[in-house]
């Protein structure tokens, strides 16, 4: 089943990720793609993931369908302007990439190329209107195409916003996402099943999928280092505290991981799981929560 | 205004080595109300120059502004005496300058940074990028094009943190200055229009006038 029949079939859906890395080496990756090709609807590709230069996201999705995982093409609008954006996706769709994800992407200061000239030309929902024209058959300007995709497309939010003005900004962009065609959206990763039913509230009656963002907590310091530096991720304390209590570290991750998604099965449409590496331990988690 | 900043020393003598005599202009205007280019920036600069070589001639002028033709021509009866010109302006005076004396090298003194105002003493924030295309009314009274960091058009990115921008902590998420600046005017309605893409201008940019031309052409 491709990932839009099993968006459109209603069932509740898992999707993976996987960042490329920095060098041709691809070995690591389609191994680990291949671990979790039969657990999952889709996985990502990152693009270029924290502004760090990489391996491209179009090859390796492409790689990924040879080995039949359904991708989803992560583009984001840091480093392309109109012209490559419209032609990567075109490009994309003949090497048989079906679903993409409309990001607006990391400043490049961020990266390791901290120097490089941002582009950020579109954003995440004009570079979604884009796409709606390509799959109706124009480009940007208006010209016809001979031949046009069929893309599903799907947006990011981000349910931690820390303060009312930057919760109210992303729901109205959510808005305008959904407005712009964005049929699924993935979240950040979540770790406050309170805090995020309060903005699945919020959201309603909108007419799109959730899939809940889990990070696999891989240690202690990992969930500080977001705490301080990923805007939106937010660890309680208490999660924090069970995995130093631990003594099996990798054993808590998959309990903290399986309890999260538990909870999300009530809550939204899906989950989108972030393994950072961990990929083996995916079909386990699964297992467990019965998926 | 035009805001800029003095080049490290070491630069600007490798700049003027070949030269024993230097014309050193400063500006009267933006760089004068940025502390980078006036009279006061003029006479520091002459004397550090001197005293790291006292072979050198360094003569100093003031003009109020090195971006006008007009001022730039007091400066004809002194340039034939001197081997260069190193220029206190903002880039655009200094090309002034240059197109002005083409037989001259014309050295800037300067990095020009950017159009912003002065936030509080000694620290200058950057307003407008001169796009050509202003929105100001609906954000506003915030410029998203210049102080956001990815010029975002049609919302926040979500990664700012306490209200910060991801770039630097001490920047602040212009998308949510605009929702505060939007809410107090009652008109948060301006974050839900239609979504915008930008239509960068042609650079060089050119205004051209009609009206204007004609009128000195009689």
């Amino acid at each position: 089943m491709s990932f839009r029949q099993a968006l459109e079939s209603g069932k509740f859906l898992v999707t993976a990720e996987v960042g490329p890395g920095k060098g041709t080496d691809v070995e690591h990756l389609l191994k680990d793609a291949a671990i979790i090709k039969d657990r999952v609807d889709a996985v990502n590709v990152t693009d270029l993931q924290s502004s760090v230069m990489r391996l491209g996201s179009m090859a390796v999705c492409h790689l990924l369908t040879d080995i039949g995982v359904d991708p989803v093409f992560q583009v984001t609008c840091r480093d392309r302007n109109r012209l490559a954006l419209q032609s990567d996706l075109l490009s994309a769709w003949v090497l048989g990439i079906r679903n993409m994800l409309a990001l607006t992407g990391d400043h490049p200061v961020l990266g390791d190329h901290p120097q490089a000239k941002p582009v950020f030309e579109l954003d995440s929902v004009t570079l979604l209107e884009v796409i709606g024209k390509l799959n109706s058959g124009s480009d940007m300007a208006g010209n016809e195409l001979k031949g046009a995709p069929e893309f599903l497309c799907g947006a990011v939010v981000n349910p931690g916003a820390d303060n009312e003005a930057a919760m109210d900004l992303q729901i109205m962009k959510m808005e305008k996402k959904i407005e712009a065609g964005a049929k699924f959206f993935q979240t950040q990763g979540v770790y406050d099943l309170d805090a995020f039913e309060k903005f699945m509230k919020r959201i309603e009656g909108f007419n799109t999928k959730v899939l809940g963002g889990i990070i696999l907590l891989k240690s202690v310091g990992m969930a500080r280092f977001m705490n301080k530096n990923v805007a939106g991720v937010f660890v309680p304390e208490p999660l924090i505290q069970k995995l130093k209590d631990a003594e099996d570290k990798s054993q808590a991750c998959i309990d903290i991981a399986v309890e999260l998604i538990k909870g999300m099965k009530n809550l939204c449409d899906g989950v989108h799981i972030m393994a950072l590496g961990w990929e083996s331990k995916i079909p386990l988690i699964l297992d467990k929560v019965g998926l | 205004m035009i805001i800029a900043q003095q080049k490290e020393l070491a630069e600007i003598q490798d700049m003027i080595t070949p030269y024993g005599k230097i014309l050193l202009v400063g500006c009267g205007t933006c760089m004068t109300f940025c502390s980078a280019g006036g009279p006061g920036e003029v006479d520091k600069l002459a004397e550090e120059l001197i005293s790291e070589n006292k072979n050198i001639l360094v003569e100093k002028s003031n003009i109020p502004r090195q971006c006008s033709i007009k001022f730039v021509k007091r400066l004809e009866n002194k340039v034939a005496d001197y081997e260069a010109i190193l220029s206190m302006a903002c880039g655009n005076g200094v090309q002034a300058v240059a197109s002005r004396f083409p037989e001259k090298p014309v050295l800037p003194a300067l990095n020009t940074q950017f159009i912003g105002i002065k936030e509080e003493p000694g620290t200058w924030i950057e307003m407008c990028m001169a796009c050509g295309d202003c929105i100001l009314w609906r954000t506003g009274g915030i410029c998203p094009v210049t102080r956001c960091a990815k010029g975002l058009l049609n919302g926040a990115c979500g990664g700012a943190s306490e209200g910060m921008c991801e770039v630097s902590k001490d920047r602040p998420c212009a998308w949510q200055e605009i929702y505060h600046g939007l809410k107090r005017l009652n008109m948060l309605h301006y974050l839900k229009g239609k979504p915008q893409v930008k239509d960068w201008p042609i650079h060089p940019g050119r205004v051209i006038r009609e009206d204007l031309r004609e009128v000195e052409a009689t």
